[in-house]
């Protein structure tokens, strides 16, 4: 059913794309527009991960990147050591920013679309990702290693791609990619950027907002949880105090 | 059928929750203990965030442990004065435990202190309940019982605040109880168990209280104790998951009407032949996961 409104979303868009590169193609050299299926993940109680249609149509040659970005966060890592034979934490460090959650598409691998330089600069790939730690904290050499311990536990996670999946494009204009977004998305603002390059070099860039945010019963007990915490914790109390009475009057008459 | 649990922030199937609650629940019904220090474990291995496996596993002892109180309220198996005691003690140690978890869990810590607590306490529990039921059962073979003396003097019994608990016979001092009460509340705190599995044989063998009255006074002071840490972990870290307690609950108290079941088949030192084994099982697994090189040294900590 989902499925079905999505289909019929997602050609609607492509027809409306489709006549207004139709009427401006010429005028409209470089151009790149593209749009979402949804702009809302909504987390229900039956959420186990959903996925985000992204299409679009350019005009003219080039290479189409796809990057959906989830808020940024101080991230703290953990190193292991062995200690009297025992593995136990034994460094640890912080990230001023890393981005909750980073899938990335492309039409080609990514090497092959642009120069490190340029994926760097827009951050396009998860190499690419500015995951920096203050220089005075960690050596280059050492940064690089906590960096790659960071993207490796992401990934594990299903937070971060693990390669750029394939754009698939439909005749030389239209393009479409289904992007994953796991059950244990994080929470908060998106950013779905679509970038359109032609020899190695960004022509021009489109950014459409995605929420993630829970909603219904979930989002109720969460804010709950966070808001009147005393009184959550009375109400946990009282509900395992009747669940225990209950199930003692169900064990009696057993 | 999949549910998202709210506060543990994952997806889980319902029938897998419900399905651990059965079997613990089994388990705690033919054994008669509370099953905590099975769950919080299995938990943690299916991913839920340990300081989540915690906070809610108290949560749900609260009602487990309120469904055994009133079947032993029934029979007059509850102490309710030395079950006070003990309270008071517990109230003030996991009050203590629920702040040590905080700075451990800080200090990327509490990980590993959680494992150990399991590896140590139930390497000895489970150890001396073997060598226990082994000797019991071969004493049977040799029907050749040795007396013990009803009653020892040691140093205990020269405390002070000596106090008189009429229904366990005894009159010792009342900080005993209140020392254990205290230990087993840091404890029950850390590692998200209801402390029955220390608390039952400390009764026993430290303050020397009747075995019929034990597991009545026993779950009459974890209810408290566990509704303190319920309330301290969700007060101050936002860690219980009311979803994921209730589906473990229902999961639990189907499987302990069948294991209650069970167990009236079976022999007393068998059961507590076959816990012990089942404990060792646990410690040595976690035991292990300590020693094994991990899969990537490198872990995510807090995510702000």
């Amino acid at each position: 059913m989902a499925g079905r409104i999505i289909c019929a979303r997602h050609a609607l868009g492509l027809a409306v794309l489709l006549s207004v590169i139709g009427v401006h193609g010429g005028a409209w050299a470089d151009s790149l527009v593209a749009d979402l299926s949804q702009r809302l993940v909504a987390i229900t109680t039956g959420f186990a991960g959903t996925n985000v249609l992204l299409f679009g149509a350019v005009d003219g040659q080039g290479d189409v990147v796809v990057v959906v970005r989830g808020p940024d966060r101080p991230v703290t890592m953990r190193r292991k050591g062995r200690v009297l034979g025992i593995w136990a934490n034994t460094a640890q460090m912080t990230f001023e920013r890393a981005p909750s959650f980073y899938a990335v598409a492309s039409s080609r691998p990514l090497q092959e679309v642009a120069p490190p330089s340029v994926l760097a600069r827009h951050e396009l790939g998860v190499g690419a990702l500015r995951l920096e730690l203050a220089p005075a904290k960690a050596s280059p050499n050492v940064a690089k290693e906590w960096r790659s311990g960071l993207i490796r536990n992401f990934q594990r996670a299903g937070l971060y791609s693990r390669e750029e999946r394939p754009i698939t494009f439909l005749g030389n204009r239209l393009f479409r990619v289904e992007l994953h977004l796991p059950a244990n998305v994080p929470t908060g603002a998106y950013q779905a950027v679509t970038y359109l390059l032609r020899d190695g070099e960004v022509l021009s860039a489109q950014t459409m907002p995605l929420f993630v945010s829970k909603v219904g019963a979930e989002a109720y007990i969460y804010d709950f949880a966070v808001r009147h915490s005393a009184y959550y914790g009375l109400i946990a109390i009282a509900i395992a105090l009747m669940a225990g009475w209950l199930a003692h009057l169900a064990f009696r008459k057993a | 059928m999949q549910i998202y649990l709210p506060i543990a922030e994952m997806s889980v199937n319902v029938f897998l929750l419900l399905g651990m609650g059965g079997a613990i629940g089994f388990l705690s019904g033919l054994f008669g203990v509370g099953g905590g220090f099975l769950m919080t474990p299995l938990l943690i291995f299916i991913g839920v965030p340990p300081a989540v496996a915690v906070g809610t596993e108290a949560n749900q002892i609260v009602a487990s442990s309120v469904s055994g109180v009133l079947a032993h309220w029934r029979r007059g198996n509850v102490d309710l004065k030395m079950g006070t005691v003990l309270m008071v003690g517990g109230f003030a140690g996991s009050t203590l435990g629920v702040v040590l978890f905080k700075v451990l869990r800080s200090l990327g810590q509490i990980d590993l202190v959680i494992s150990l607590s399991y590896v140590i306490f139930l390497g000895i529990i489970g150890a001396l309940m073997l060598v226990e039921s082994l000797r019991s059962i071969r004493r049977r073979k040799a029907a050749a019982a040795q007396r013990r003396k009803l009653h020892q003097h040691t140093w205990i019994h020269g405390l002070p605040l000596k106090m008189r608990f009429r229904r366990s016979k005894l009159y010792i001092s009342a900080l005993m109880p209140f020392g254990v009460g205290f230990l087993v509340g840091i404890l029950a705190a850390i590692m998200g168990v209801g402390g029955g599995f220390i608390m039952v044989p400390a009764m026993i063998y430290l303050l020397g209280m009747p075995t019929s009255v034990v597991i009545g006074t026993s779950l009459f002071q974890i209810i408290f104790v566990t509704a303190n840490v319920t309330f301290l972990q969700a007060y101050a870290n936002q860690t219980v998951d009311v979803v994921l307690a209730l589906l473990l609950l229902t999961g639990a108290v189907i499987g302990a009407q069948f294991g209650a079941r069970a167990g009236a088949r079976l022999q007393g030192e068998q059961l507590r032949g076959l816990l012990a084994v089942m404990v060792l099982l646990v410690c040595a697994k976690l035991f292990f996961d300590l020693l094994v090189t991990p899969e990537d040294i490198y872990t995510l900590g807090v995510v702000h």
